[in-house]
């Protein structure tokens, strides 16, 4: 695997944090799975200390904490929430989210640019998070990323990967480029295609934390990210239309 | 006077952004900006607070 940014991580599943039942099964979804990184959020804390908590809780959950611009609409609302993500999760590391669609949370890759330019420049290591287009992932190494998070579908739509041509196609682009499929990973075997095609890591939150059994589903998912690993790592056979017997034909008996 | 304090109207005494966090019972790891400016927590207690200031204080946060 590539490393992010000088870090090598164990393995390539990193989690949300958002929508699970219960703490306790946040943790544990962590705990089982092994998950490398989670990804946090800021949100406006209140003088009862629920932030505090929860800050508690991920720290003592030892993994790469992820912080992300979730909800931003501007360049200066991302790059401003940057900077607070940065003193309250000490850490350099921004999940760049610039979202430009209301429905699809489709992200606006114009300010995304221009926002990850600002970050880079003021030392952030910035993770952004942005369509399939191949431009857009030049542009935004340009601007100083050494990762790109290219969507596989739409957050929480659990879609899978809608257009795999595209990612093979960014795989092929950005041969040194750590890759990550961020959104849409549904299940299991989208993240292991993700894999397979050779990215270093899937992001996905939903599929495990909305899960009748996130347990279950976060170990399943980690299970798929070793399988589709191994699996890239292996050199798949080249697909063929004709079948080919892969029994021997020769010594064959005549009996007919 | 009355500052916004997350978008809630709430009337403090405190000179600076230090003081008002104080005054309001803030206490642990939080981030902060006024007026949509971001205030790292070393300049907190040289940030002036003025009448109709807008405060946000952040927080971590479960996210995806």
């Amino acid at each position: 695997m590539r490393p992010f940014y000088g870090t090598e991580l164990p393995n390539g599943l990193m989690l949300g944090t958002a929508q699970y039942p219960s703490p306790a099964i946040l943790q544990a979804a962590f705990r089982e799975s092994g998950a490398a990184v989670a990804t946090v959020s800021l949100r406006r804390e209140g003088t009862g200390g629920a932030g505090q908590a929860f800050w508690q809780m991920i720290r003592d959950l030892g993994v790469h904490i992820l912080p992300n611009t979730a909800g931003c609409h501007t360049v200066k609302e991302a790059v401003t929430t940057a900077h607070m993500a940065r003193e309250v999760f000490g850490t350099p590391w921004i999940k760049l989210e610039l979202i430009g669609h209301t429905d699809s949370l489709q992200p606006d890759v114009f300010q995304l640019v221009e926002a990850a330019k600002i970050l880079s420049e003021e030392d952030f290591r910035v993770f952004p998070y942005t369509t399939d287009d191949l431009i857009v992932g030049e542009r935004l190494l340009k601007a100083g990323c050494e990762v790109l998070m290219p969507w596989g579908a739409p957050i929480g739509s659990g879609l899978g990967l809608a257009n795999p041509y595209a990612l093979r196609s960014m795989r092929a682009e950005f041969p040194d480029t750590p890759l990550v499929v961020d959104a849409g990973i549904g299940l299991p075997s989208h993240a292991a295609a993700a894999m397979e095609m050779g990215f270093d890591a899937v992001l996905l939150n939903t599929a495990v934390a909305k899960a009748g059994d996130p347990v279950a589903m976060a170990k399943a998912m980690a299970r798929a990210v070793e399988a589709g690993a191994l699996a890239h790592a292996a050199d798949p056979m080249e697909p063929r239309d004709m079948a080919e017997p892969s029994t021997p034909v020769i010594g064959k008996a005549f009996l007919s | 006077m009355i500052v916004s304090l997350n978008g809630e109207p709430r009337s403090v005494s405190g000179e600076t952004l230090a003081e008002v966090l104080r005054e309001c019972g803030y206490d642990g790891r939080f981030a902060t900006a006024v007026n949509e400016v971001f205030v790292p927590a070393g300049n907190r207690g040289a940030q002036p607070i003025l009448d109709g200031d807008r405060i946000e204080v952040l927080g971590a946060m479960q996210g995806g």
